[in-house]
């Protein structure tokens, strides 16, 4: 028995595996870099929250080697182990600001998926006509909004709100950001049902339910991977609205997005109770965003492929 | 309203009484009536017809209330199975009417008047003033022209993200892992973005990628100290938070692609690069499209990270229009001239893309026999 071997990779072959592993390097050195890319901040923000006015100086960064870590900045918001059982107005300003940015960013998602369902349902099985406008021309008035620069309303919405004693309040802010998400929502929410078959619906009122219970019972329920889409969309930007919060809230409503853009003095900062507000703000997004990603890809993806 | 051309086709035995009809159109126009009145009484109060004096318009917004539920329910009222069918987009519409067309009415009254929120006079209707005034502040044509820098950046972050779907879409490990690092920009908050990178990262002392600019040789690096650097690193910013969303639609398209096209190509021998340029690219144009023209919509809105990194500094070189307005109202709580410069920004926006659909529909759909 000879350990010889007898059958050789020709030199073709030893090439294409070669060339193979460096294109597998080169994919994953990419695909490692912008991991990095898009998830240093984000480290970088929890470390400082961390960190003493020295270890920042000097730029430390990896906790445990470079520095101890110590809750500096998590006991100025109140939220350090020690202060977590005190009494703290900053904890309680966080709070508030934290409730008023969940409050209005759930209502207005769902009143946006509400509304924005009901248009996109009727439009994809019915034809209206309103006047001169017919389907077209009503799905055109509804995406159209997409276009609108929230700056164009801005300015009117404040007169208007202060005149109607809406500014400042939870209500007021609901109401702008269920506009400036209905498009998306419909967007989404046509393609979702457009892929229905309207044989479900034919059955169901045969079966004796009338339009709304056919949509309520048989629709809604097909159609909720999608609706959640749309929900988990609109939440994550009506969390992150700063611009209307910004102008129309001032003490009351006042969202979290504002309240941590009012702390950012250029001279001075507290870098790490900075860093802690920060991360506390995008917390709640970075959950969602690892739990229900695929929603997420779903909704953004729904408009795409058609 | 006509049914033809429903998908849904819905036969219904809708015998409307002549009680009934009479009680609907009561509702459809008491509620108009009333929300007349309301306006009336508004208005007749603030020119001081009456001694008392609301203190808000609440009134109004109560008297739309009641005519939009009213015209809601007399539509079942009235047309029975047809108005059920329009209760599914009748509330959508009177809610858009409410808070997009009478505001845009509304502002457009406001665009042609000096109304300082400040002062006790009110709004002080002044002509064309405000446009004068618009053609003469090179602040604003400045951040027109930043705009549309800002709108050319998308060039670049449109390949980025292809080339990063492009790898996604490839065989490799750990694919949801990637998906959701790559997906975590477009999760954060602008503001919290522009403190997290903008303000400590890029701090010029000891920011890590201030470090990094050292030790790669740049000496004292400065990210907004000149007005090129400034605007860079806003768009990069930028560009940062919003290419996952470019890259998940760009993925979408990929995965939809038919896996035979592609193999088809392969066994005709093309090589992977041809097979990029004359199959996957040609492929991918719709969902590219669709793809850029919603990241210029979110581009033109572009201004959270200006307002807190840079508000809109040096000398107003990093100005996106709506970060201007926002400090020229901020400075100077007048809402007359933001509104002006707002609408202008408007009707450009619509015409600007306007142009840019015919052009692409042109370029799509070319029309070589006519």
């Amino acid at each position: 028995m000879s350990n010889t071997q007898i059958f050789h990779d020709s030199e073709s072959d030893r090439a294409h595996k070669a060339g193979w592993l460096t294109k597998r390097v080169v994919i994953y050195g990419i695909l490692i870099l912008w991991t990095v890319i898009c998830l240093f901040p984000i480290y970088w923000t929890l470390t400082t929250s961390f960190k003493l006015a020295p270890d920042v100086m000097k730029g430390n960064m990896i906790p445990w080697v470079d520095y101890t870590p110590q809750w500096r900045g998590w006991k100025s918001l109140g939220l350090s182990p020690d202060t977590i059982g005190m009494e703290s107005t900053v904890r309680e300003e966080f709070l508030k600001r934290f409730w008023n940015s969940t409050v209005s960013a759930l209502c207005s998602s769902a009143l946006a998926v509400i509304l924005g369902s009901m248009v996109a349902y009727g439009l994809s099985r019915f034809s209206y006509r309103f006047g001169l406008m017919r389907n077209p021309d009503i799905s055109f008035f509804f995406l159209s909004q997409l276009i609108l620069p929230p700056v164009v309303l801005a300015l009117p919405f404040l007169v208007l709100y202060k005149e109607l004693a809406l500014l400042d309040t939870r209500i007021g802010l609901i109401l702008l950001y269920t506009l400036t998400v209905l498009p998306i929502v419909i967007w989404i929410m046509r393609d979702q049902f457009q892929a229905i078959p309207v044989e479900l619906e034919e059955a169901a009122l045969v079966d004796g339910l009338s339009v709304w219970g056919a949509f309520l019972t048989i629709i809604v329920p097909i159609a909720l991977p999608g609706l959640v889409a749309a929900f988990i969309l609109s939440l994550v930007l009506t969390w992150n609205e700063y611009f209307f919060a910004a102008l129309l809230t001032s003490t009351d409503a006042k969202t979290l997005p504002v309240m941590v853009a009012s702390q950012t003095g250029s001279q001075g900062i507290n870098w790490w109770s900075m860093a802690a507000l920060s991360w506390a703000a995008i917390l709640p997004l970075i959950v969602i965003g690892i739990v229900l990603e695929r929603y997420i890809i779903k909704g953004m993806a729904s408009g795409a492929v058609k | 309203m006509s049914s033809d051309g429903d998908l849904l086709h819905v036969v219904t035995l809708d015998n409307i009484t002549a009680r009934r009809l009479r009680f609907g159109n009561l509702l459809k126009w008491g509620g108009l009536a009333f929300m007349i009145a309301c306006f009336a009484f508004l208005g007749l109060s603030e020119a001081g017809a009456f001694p008392l004096e609301f203190e808000t318009w609440r009134l109004g917004l109560f008297g739309y209330l009641v005519w939009a539920t009213s015209l809601c329910v007399a539509q079942v009222v009235l047309r029975g199975e047809q108005g059920k069918r329009t209760l599914f987009i009748l509330p959508g519409v009177l809610f858009v009417v409410a808070m997009v067309v009478f505001p845009l009415l509304f502002s457009l009254g406001i665009a042609f008047s000096d109304w300082n929120l400040a002062s006790p006079d009110g709004r002080q209707f002044n002509g064309l003033d405000n446009v004068r005034q618009m053609w003469g502040d090179p602040f604003y044509w400045n951040a027109l022209k930043n705009m549309v820098y800002y709108t050319l950046a998308i060039i670049v972050e449109y390949a980025i993200a292809f080339g990063l779907a492009l790898i996604l879409a490839s065989e490799i490990r750990a694919r949801k892992f990637f998906r959701v690092a790559f997906l975590m920009p477009l999760m954060l908050s602008p503001v919290a973005v522009s403190w997290m990178i903008g303000k400590s990262m890029l701090e010029v002392r000891f920011g890590p990628l201030a470090r990094l600019a050292r030790s790669l040789g740049w000496d004292s690096p400065s990210f907004f100290g000149s007005p090129e650097i400034a605007r860079l690193t806003i768009m990069i910013m930028d560009a940062w938070t919003f290419i996952p969303f470019m890259m998940i639609m760009i993925l979408a398209g990929l995965q939809a692609i038919p896996k035979e096209v592609q193999e088809a190509a392969k066994v005709d021998g093309a090589g992977p690069w041809r097979n990029f340029w004359e199959v996957t690219f040609p492929l991918m144009l719709p969902v590219s499209i669709t793809a850029i023209l919603i990241r210029i919509i979110f581009k033109l809105k572009l201004a959270d990270i200006i307002i807190n990194v840079t508000s809109g500094g040096p000398g107003g070189a990093t100005d996106s229009v709506t970060s201007f307005i926002f400090r020229e109202y901020r400075d100077r709580s007048n809402v007359g001239y933001g509104t002006l410069l707002a609408i202008v920004y408007l009707i450009l926006i619509v015409v600007a893309i306007t142009i840019f659909m015919k052009l692409v529909d042109r370029w799509m759909n070319p029309r070589y026999l006519k």
